[in-house]
């Protein structure tokens, strides 16, 4: 493993990170994605040395790295604000990591040059980090920690302080690079779409804690907390009862599945896109509604609906499905559900929403 | 209209308050001519007043760039109980009368004192000795260089210092070749402002210096000395010299800043 952490703890003020522990396998990319406030950055920090945990272990390519000072851990860093010196050259920036481990000039030269090259900033060696573009200082950033040939690379926000259009652009670029240079590459983010895009492997983090870990695909197909369910995209929390004392088309019912502990305080995760419209009862399960709205999103449509019981709901169709069912605000219609997730809160200790049997794929 | 009067007035002001004095000084100093004015300056006992002057101010600065940026470091690094009275009290030599902070000194180093005589005994004189002038000199110019360089350190950005780290440089490299070069404009400024302040040090250091020419009569005591037994040549002479050199550090300060900022100011 060229990362392992082993049950890190760091309390701070009201904020910790408690009983964390996960790999990285060699080579691979890996996001940390969980909203502020969950831990990421200072995990990120405590696995480079820059902050202490107070207790659990860290471990870079099968060395014990607890108690390893941040100069010797061999890690490449990135930070959210670039945090290059803005006193030297790009050059200069560079060319730090090399010179402190006082390789010869020429080797130095070589490998700068190597370096500016793979991050298309070669013609920029001269100049300050403030003449650059956001953009251009956070591919500095990577090729000056990229340099030294660092055992892994750590990120923290990299793209959090650029505006969205770079921020795409650099994103691809960044898959793009890993795929060349693989280095094994952690990365913080609290943004879904960046995890899902960039990403191998995703641990998900609230409150300092793991939810879930897995491959992108894995982790939104098979959520395993509402927690995750929410925080990897848009998603309707319809309550069970509800949903089972709905009036359906042809009295079947509302989920074709039974609860063995329904009733009580289970809830029903479904995403907007996971639902059809239909005008008419083919035999499958179909909750009846009535679209108040809706707004058309270029290839997709949104539309807002109510059901029976007053919940709000959303579902998303394609353009061609929306055109076809001559959709308008005000129709009734019935929604057929094709994907869903059922948690159920379950009394304490752990007080947190447990998946039940029943999820449910069509 | 009335910014126009307001702006010449300004200037009025400007011109009788500082620039028609320096002015007169100059004017003064230059009446008997080029070679009486260096005769002036190489008269033995200016020379040496300049000299001393000048060389103690040096020595106080070397001290003053080290000591008052490990201040600096200090106030703004570390947490620490009476952090805030040290705060406080690194300005109280502004408000200390000098001739105060020579009487101080004087007390407790002078040769009646316990620790002047124990210095004196291990051959250390300070008072009406070069230290004691050096000494003056860095109480009335301590804040100088703490407040200069503090609110820059205030402002280093900490990922810098951390990005250095990563790469493997030790604490003393990350200081070194990431953190000292982002307060050296301000450790000049601070060190320029002292030196200034120094050269014009009377009150003080006619306490502590004991006056004696060619050891330790510095040049603003020599000014007045010379005004004192009538030679006003001499004194005006030595006080334009003193009033170049502060000025030349002025606007030399001034160049290299606008140097810097030029080149790659964020």
């Amino acid at each position: 493993m060229a990362i392992a952490v082993r049950n890190l703890t760091k309390r701070l003020g009201n904020f910790a990170v408690e009983d964390v522990s996960f790999e990285v396998p060699e080579g691979q990319l890996v996001a940390l994605l969980g909203p502020s406030g969950s831990g990421k950055s200072t995990i990120l920090r405590i696995i480079a040395g820059l902050e202490k945990a107070d207790s659990g272990e860290v471990e870079l390519t099968g060395e014990d790295a607890t108690y390893m000072p941040v100069q010797r851990r061999g890690v490449g860093f990135v930070f959210q604000h670039y945090a290059l010196f803005r006193h030297m050259t790009i050059r200069q920036n560079v060319a730090f990591g090399l010179e402190v481990q006082r390789l010869p000039k020429a080797e130095i030269k070589r490998r700068v040059d190597e370096l500016l090259n793979l991050v298309q900033l070669s013609g920029y060696s001269e100049r300050y980090p403030s003449q650059l573009s956001g953009g251009q200082r956070q591919r500095v950033a990577l090729a000056r920690a990229l340099a030294p040939r660092p055992k892994v690379l750590l990120l923290d926000e990299p793209f959090g302080a650029l505006d969205s259009r770079v921020r795409d652009e650099l994103r691809s670029w960044l898959r793009k690079l890993h795929d060349e240079v693989h280095v094994t590459s952690l990365f913080v983010t609290h943004d879904q779409q960046e995890a899902f895009e960039v990403s191998d492997q995703i641990v998900v983090l609230n409150r300092g804690k793991i939810e879930q870990m897995g491959p992108p695909q894995e982790l939104y197909e098979r959520p395993a907390s509402p927690f995750v369910t929410e925080f990897l995209g848009a998603v309707n929390v319809l309550p069970l009862d509800s949903i089972l004392s709905m009036d359906t088309m042809q009295d079947e019912a509302p989920l074709p599945v039974d609860f063995p502990t329904a009733g009580g305080r289970a809830r029903v995760y479904v995403r907007p896109h996971d639902m059809e419209l239909t005008r008419q009862s083919d035999g499958r399960t179909g909750w009846f509604a009535h679209v108040r709205r809706l707004t058309h999103l270029g290839g997709t449509v949104r539309v807002e609906l109510k059901l029976l019981d007053g919940t709000d709901l959303l579902v998303q169709l394609t353009r061609e499905r929306s055109r076809e069912l001559e959709l308008a605000e005000g129709d009734d219609i019935y929604v057929v559900p094709r994907n869903w997730k059922v948690f159920e809160e379950r009394p304490r200790p752990e007080d947190r929403m447990q998946p039940i049997e029943g999820d449910y794929v069509i | 209209m009335p910014a126009l009067a307001l702006r010449g007035s300004t200037l009025a002001y400007l011109g009788v308050m500082v620039v028609l004095p320096l002015a007169v000084l100059a004017a003064q100093s230059a009446e008997l001519g080029p070679s009486a004015f260096w005769k002036a300056i190489f008269d033995p006992f200016a020379w040496h007043a300049l000299k001393l002057t000048i060389s103690t101010a040096l020595v106080m600065v070397a001290i003053n760039a080290v000591m008052g940026t490990a201040t600096a470091w200090v106030l703004v690094r570390y947490e620490f109980p009476g952090k805030e009275v040290m705060n406080a009290l690194i300005d109280l030599p502004f408000a200390v009368p000098t001739v105060v902070t020579g009487l101080m000194l004087v007390a407790l180093y002078g040769p009646s004192s316990a620790l002047g005589t124990v210095l004196g005994r291990a051959g250390l004189g300070v008072i009406y000795q070069q230290p004691g002038i050096v000494l003056a000199l860095l109480f009335v110019t301590y804040p100088f260089v703490i407040r200069s360089v503090q609110p820059v350190l205030l402002e280093v950005d900490r990922g810098e210092e951390e990005a250095a780290a990563t790469l493997g440089a030790s604490p003393w490299m990350v200081f070194r070749r990431v953190t000292l070069p982002t307060l050296f404009p301000s450790i000049l400024t601070g060190t320029a402002l002292a030196f200034s302040r120094a050269l014009g040090e009377f009150g003080s250091v006619v306490m502590v210096a004991g006056n004696r020419p060619l050891e330790t009569k510095t040049g603003p005591m020599y000014v007045f000395g010379e005004i004192e037994s009538g030679n006003r040549h001499g004194a005006m002479v030595v006080s334009v010299v003193l009033l170049a050199t502060s000025l030349g550090i002025l606007i030399a300060l001034n160049l290299i800043q606008r140097r810097r900022g030029g080149g790659h100011g964020e």
